[in-house]
């Protein structure tokens, strides 16, 4: 066990990825995760697609450290998260959760802010000030940030909120920063869709490890290097989309017919058949 | 939640200026208190009164009226309105709710249930504790009352994650504590009926340096270790989930809030009664200037408090005097009419702009 752990540090140095190994995850008396291992590499947008309840948002709570798993472990950079103090974890990985409830008139740079916490000091610095406004323009809400929070529309709050996350792991220094996006696209108009997952395909150019779970599968195709297919907690397929996305496996993952109609040029949409 | 509209671009104060003016007006609010009473005294002598304690010199009977009877009360009150109204931000930021208010974790239920149990059957337990008799009984019961209601909804709370369990389990225990004290009401003969609802009404009329430096400290040092958690308060609002990717231990956070809370509430109300609205009022209405950043607001919510009950008691014993208004009554009288004001003010309230 020790000398595992040892063995393990040693290689951390080398070692760059988000992964978990064989991983179980019960929730109540529900297998949420059952056997999943998966590597995650900097540089690349990793999306988790599959049917509802399939496990999708478990398995990125998993890697996000907020759920310990039954079985198996998460690893950053080889070392258990569970072994990582809270504060240095949360400089390196940043999560934009499906629903964040704030009920509370912060205004949009402070929000933004927020995401600074783990970077020490309890008054703003210039330098984080410079952060925040960095990615309150990264993700176009900068014409925003003196307005109240409460105060703008659901997709409003959703750019404000990717905002804080990106402030929380801009410019971390100490490694790949790590993206975690739960349903990024939802609630969001088609052009702000687009722009999300654009904006997460950059990040993950400029070396951000980027996981991102997404339902819509045509945009899956689009915009992801990697796609890992999860059915009922376990993981059924992962490579590239043209690999992963093979419609006879869609059609019994997700219990509907579904093919690929050619768009002209390049690429293909997914349709019921 | 929010229904009080604001402004399309919300103002933001400086820190040291807000802090600045509060203290001013703490110190103002400080000085009508020393020299107002059944007994006007101006200004100046309320001064010179400080002055002659500080240099040694012979105290004469104006001297008295102010060191002895009002300097410990204003420091009384001071102490309480900082206490109620930083507890208030506390728990409204704890429970992710600018309607909670240190009620809610079961302290003032149980320190009512403890005091009220004391009142009426405090006669027999003399007996065997002659220490613990009169209005010191009454205070350490309310305290320990308080303590053990809190310590009840924290053990019963955290069976499950996550505040709301822990909200339902203060609802429940505040509603058998009342219960408790509605059955010791019933119970209770004609002087022990006439101690126990001057008791609930609230009053700052017993406080003198003796008691003062009794709870001097469980008062003192919650008021400043909690503005080292504002950070970590910052994230909970965004939830617990958030906090911990932030790198917050919500799990160890909460027990540590409550507990300063509970302690210094606890004391307040031992003290002083359930006084009403000032945990309430005053963290909303910095909120609403100030916004809700608690490394601002919870300093500013405690001289807030301060300011506010240093005036109230002020009117209380100076309205009706000789008589004395209980300062609960003033508090909910005033408190209340200006909440409302605050909440229907806009013109469509509850919808968001």
């Amino acid at each position: 066990m020790n000398a595992a752990a040892a063995g393990g540090e040693a290689w951390g140095g080398r070692d760059d990825s988000l992964a978990v190994r064989g991983v179980d995850l019960r929730r109540g008396d529900r297998h949420a995760l059952k056997a999943v291992t998966l590597r995650a590499r900097p540089g690349r947008l990793l999306a988790l697609a599959g049917p509802n309840g399939a496990g999708k948002s478990s398995l990125l709570g998993v890697l996000a450290g907020v759920l310990a798993p039954t079985r198996g472990e998460a690893t950053l950079d080889g070392r258990a998260l569970a072994r990582w103090s809270p504060t240095a974890l949360a400089r390196r990985r940043a999560m934009l959760s499906q629903d964040v409830g704030l009920d509370f008139a912060f205004r949009v740079d402070e929000v933004a802010m927020l995401g600074r916490s783990p970077h020490g000091r309890s008054q703003a610095s210039v330098d984080d000030r410079r952060v925040v406004d960095a990615a309150l323009r990264a993700a176009h809400v900068w014409h925003l940030r003196e307005r109240d929070y409460l105060a703008l529309s659901g997709g409003e709050q959703r750019r404000v909120q990717l905002a804080r996350v990106l402030a929380q792991v801009w410019e971390c220094g100490e490694g790949t920063p790590w993206l975690l996006l739960d349903e990024p696209e939802a609630g969001l108009d088609i052009a702000h869709q687009h722009f999300m997952l654009r904006r997460a395909r950059l990040l993950a150019c400029q070396g951000f490890g980027v996981i991102a779970v997404l339902h819509d599968l045509n945009l899956v195709a689009r915009y992801a290097d990697e796609v890992a297919l999860l059915a009922q907690g376990r993981l059924v397929r992962h490579g590239s989309p043209d690999e992963a996305l093979a419609p006879a496996v869609l059609s019994e993952v997700y219990g509907l017919p579904l093919r690929r109609v050619a768009i002209d040029g390049e690429g293909w949409l997914l349709a019921p058949a | 939640m929010n229904s009080i509209a604001l402004p399309r671009h919300a103002a933001r104060a400086r820190p040291p200026l807000a802090l600045g003016g509060l203290a001013l007006l703490l110190a103002a609010v400080a000085w009508w208190s020393l020299s107002s009473g059944a007994m006007p005294l101006s200004a100046g002598r309320a001064l010179a009164a400080l002055a002659h304690a500080l240099d040694g010199h012979v105290l004469d009977g104006d001297d008295r009226v102010v060191l002895m009877l009002r300097l410990p009360r204003v420091l009384m009150a001071m102490l309480v309105g900082a206490v109620l109204a930083c507890g208030g931000a506390v728990m409204q930021g704890l429970f992710r709710n600018p309607l909670a208010d240190p009620g809610l974790i079961g302290v003032s239920a149980g320190a009512a249930l403890g005091a009220v149990a004391m009142i009426v059957l405090g006669g027999a337990l003399a007996r065997v504790l002659p220490g613990l008799s009169g209005t010191s009984g009454v205070a350490v019961a309310a305290f320990a009352g308080g303590l053990l209601a809190t310590a009840l909804v924290y053990r019963l709370g955290r069976r499950r994650p996550g505040v709301a369990t822990l909200l339902l389990a203060g609802v429940a225990i505040n509603a058998i504590a009342m219960a408790g004290v509605g059955l010791l009401t019933f119970l209770a003969n004609e002087n022990q009926l006439r101690d126990l609802t001057f008791w609930s009404l609230g009053s700052l009329g017993a406080s003198d340096w003796h008691r003062l430096a009794v709870v001097a400290w469980p008062m003192l040092l919650p008021l400043l270790a909690l503005p080292r958690t504002a950070r970590a308060l910052n994230a909970l609002l965004l939830g617990e989930r958030e906090a911990t990717l932030l790198g917050f231990r919500p799990d160890r956070l909460q027990p540590l809030l409550i507990a300063l809370v509970a302690l210094m509430v606890g004391a307040a109300v031992a003290m002083t009664g359930v006084i009403g609205f000032v945990g309430l009022l005053v963290p909303h209405l910095l909120r609403l200037c100030w916004g809700p950043d608690h490394r601002l607001l919870l300093p500013a919510s405690a001289l807030g408090g301060a300011v506010l009950l240093t005036g109230a008691d002020t009117l209380a014993r100076t309205v009706v005097a000789p008589a004395e208004l209980p300062i609960g009554v003033l508090t909910a009288l005033l408190g209340g009419p200006f909440f409302l004001w605050l909440l229907l003010r806009s013109p469509a309230p509850g919808l968001r702009p």
